[in-house]
């Protein structure tokens, strides 16, 4: 079953076609991975799933619902949650502030209520607290709680934004560059929350990612853009001996030899 | 450094401080016929008890107890009580509205360079109603009494909410200085508009302003003096001050600094932009037109003169003096702003006067402080802008208490962890 569905997506800067009528359908529980080269269109491509952008064609179906154009806090609503490829964290409150704001959908607290400290409300954040330690644990990051998130090292910082994203309680992840600017060891890690993820909550995850190891070994499908146009797609060994592929990568000179 | 240790980590040692500093400068301001320094020192005391380590229950009981027992008794064995009470309603005045404007600016992010638009609406609304002004649009039922100002209390502060509304609808579409731009145009608007309606129909009374307004009463009692409107003043700002409390640490004052720190993240969460916006401006306006309503009617008479862009200004200052985004900071910077305003300056000035009189100086009158008020305003700024950007008291972020969160159990251990969260929401 697809989880999401994309057809014939387009976005144009001016006359710049960012992304042009790309495919993608993802199965339920998968990880997907889409590759490119630098200003290939994936995070453009991204950005239009989220609402981030509005697609100039094309339509996105997320959980049998056409999502196409729709704004960024409705797309999270409907079960897409994301990271960003340039970290966006809301640094001057503390990680478990960031966690606690992925919470926001499924928080009642109302103007009233939270006037009269009504007993519900206290209620409530008490246990979307816990719920923010318990996904701060799932990342490992459940010492660094009273911390601002802007003083975490990179690595931490992308892990937050996983915990924040998984707060939203998603059933599809998109992570833009996960791996970016991680040492080996980070990644390894990283790459075992991904899995584990996908097992212990249901999650179908589409990631960007330029670390060809990491995205070799865990996906089980590639999309692969160049210029904005979807050039290969497939299983991993597929894509590791596709000639488009090494030709986008590394110049027409490289096939053949 | 020692004393200082001693003191920080001893709350027995904070409560003698603290007891004996409250008896010297309330016995200071009560022996004393006219002495400021007193009447300042009394008011430092809810600055030093805020420094103590006393727990939230009892540092509230103990500031109440200084604001509506021990300071306006103190000062009212002195011949000035009544300028004493004045000011510190101003204080109280100022202080909701800078916490109003700090939700706007500090929490989300927004600079409002209007905000005293939200001020006059409060006022205009209790104003032309308690006058025969409402006469001239509506049937000859006007002035009301005084008892309906508590009525307009709550229609002032919707008032001035909806218009944060209505301004915020086609405001929030720009950002940054943009933003800063547009709601520095809003709130002249409102003044001129104010300004002007008096033609065709007389709904303000233009630029001679509204006169004789009623004063409020309860029950026969009617409050004419400052010492009486302090306590209005007082009660309105208690609320103001539970009510932002509860905000801050809620899920919508989160997503106020949510907003404020990352727009583009902040929607991704599933954050309404516009309407996490718009709540802000109508909570901070909400804040702002109460105490037009309060100022209306103490002063018995308003004009669009009140309201200009200086005043917009001075309660932004506020807010950058004490600290951004920071509460208890907002309060103290706007406080020490009204006091520097109504209090330290002109109280210079005589000085200085008088030693001209007596032919000790001689300083020219357009260089008198009270004259330069502008000019201390904007030194002030510039150096916290340079040397203490965060304010005076910075804004503080909740503390979890780790062991509380790791329960499993829920119902084992509700009733500790809601404790620990009301003194989050409390600290």
């Amino acid at each position: 079953m697809n989880v999401l569905e994309v057809s014939n997506l387009t976005k144009k800067f001016g006359g710049l076609v960012a992304v042009n009528g790309v495919d993608l359908n993802v199965k339920k529980g998968s990880i997907t991975a889409v590759i490119g080269p630098n200003g290939a269109g994936k995070t453009t491509f991204f950005n239009m799933i989220t609402g981030v952008y509005t697609p100039d064609g094309g339509s996105i179906k997320s959980n049998g619902k056409d999502i196409t154009g729709s704004k960024p806090h409705e797309v999270t609503k409907n079960g897409i949650a994301r990271t960003f490829q340039n970290i966006r964290l809301f640094g001057n409150i503390t990680v478990l502030e960031n966690v606690l704001v992925g919470m926001h959908t499924h928080l009642k607290g109302d103007l009233v209520g939270t006037l009269l400290g009504l007993p519900y409300i206290h209620k409530e954040e008490l246990k979307a607290e816990q719920e923010a330690y318990r996904l701060l644990k799932y990342v490992g990051l459940e010492t660094l709680l009273n911390e601002d998130a802007t003083n975490l090292s990179y690595g931490a910082q992308r892990r937050l934004e996983i915990a924040r994203a998984l707060a939203t309680k998603p059933t599809i992840l998109l992570l833009d560059e996960p791996a970016a600017g991680m040492n080996p060891r980070e990644t390894v890690e990283l790459t075992d929350l991904i899995k584990k993820m996908r097992e212990e909550l249901n999650l179908t995850i589409v990631l960007i990612e330029h670390d060809m190891k990491l995205v070799m070994g865990i996906s089980e499908h590639i999309v692969v853009l160049d210029h904005g146009e979807k050039i290969a797609e497939g299983k991993p060994s597929d894509i590791r001996s596709n000639t488009k592929v090494i030709e986008a990568y590394l110049g027409k000179s490289a096939v053949g030899h | 450094m020692k004393l200082k240790e001693l003191l920080n980590n001893n709350t027995k040692l904070q409560a003698v401080t603290l007891t004996l500093y409250i008896i010297v400068s309330s016995a200071a301001l009560y022996f004393s016929q006219k002495s400021v320094t007193a009447f300042l020192l009394v008011l430092a005391s809810i600055l030093l008890l805020y420094l103590t380590k006393f727990n939230n229950k009892v540092k509230w009981g103990i500031g109440l107890l200084v604001l509506v027992v021990i300071l306006p008794f103190t000062a009212s064995q002195g011949v000035a009580y009544e300028s004493y009470m004045e000011v510190a309603t101003f204080v109280g005045i100022y202080v909701a509205m800078a916490i109003g404007l700090n939700i706007v600016v500090g929490m989300a992010g927004l600079l409002d360079l209007g905000f005293v638009a939200f001020f006059a609406i409060g006022s205009y609304t209790y104003a032309i109603f308690a006058t025969a002004q409402a006469n001239n649009f509506l049937p000859d039922i006007f002035p009301l009494s005084g008892s309906w100002f508590w009525l307009f209390l709550i229609i002032g502060t919707l008032f001035a909410a909806i218009a944060g509304i209505l301004l915020g609808i086609p405001v929030l579409r720009v950002k940054g200085d943009y933003l800063a731009i547009v709601t520095l145009g809003f709130g002249e608007i409102i003044r001129i508009v104010f300004n002007n309606l008096d033609k065709p129909i007389n709904f303000t009374n233009g630029a001679m302003g509204i006169a004789s307004i009623a004063p409020p009463s309860i029950f026969g009692f009617e409050f004419v003096q400052s010492s009486q409107f302090y306590f209005i003043v007082l009660g309105i700002l208690l609320f103001v001050i539970f009510a932002v409390k509860r905000l801050e640490f809620s899920k919508i004052g989160r997503s106020w600094k949510a907003v404020r720190e990352n727009e583009i993240a902040a929607q991704a969460m599933g954050i309404h932009l516009v309407r996490t916006k718009l709540m802000a401006f109508a909570v901070g306006a909400s804040f702002s037109g109460a105490m037009g309503v309060v100022f209306a009617a103490k002063q018995t008479f308003i004009d669009p003169t009140s309201f200009t862009l200086l005043e917009s200004i001075t309660i932004l200052v506020m807010v950058l003096l004490g600290g951004m985004g920071s509460v208890p900071g907002v309060i103290l910077g706007a406080a020490v702003m009204t006091i520097l305003n109504l209090q330290v300056l002109t109280e210079v000035t005589n000085w200085l006067g008088q030693l001209n009189m007596q032919g000790v100086i001689s300083i020219p009158d357009a260089l008198s402080p009270a004259k330069m008020q502008r000019m201390i305003f904007g030194l002030i700024l510039v150096l916290f802008a340079i040397y203490r950007p965060q304010g005076l008291i910075p804004a503080k972020n909740p503390v979890f208490d780790e062991e509380k969160l790791k329960a499993d159990d829920l119902n084992q251990n509700e009733e500790k962890v809601i404790t620990a969260q009301q003194s989050v929401i409390d600290a």
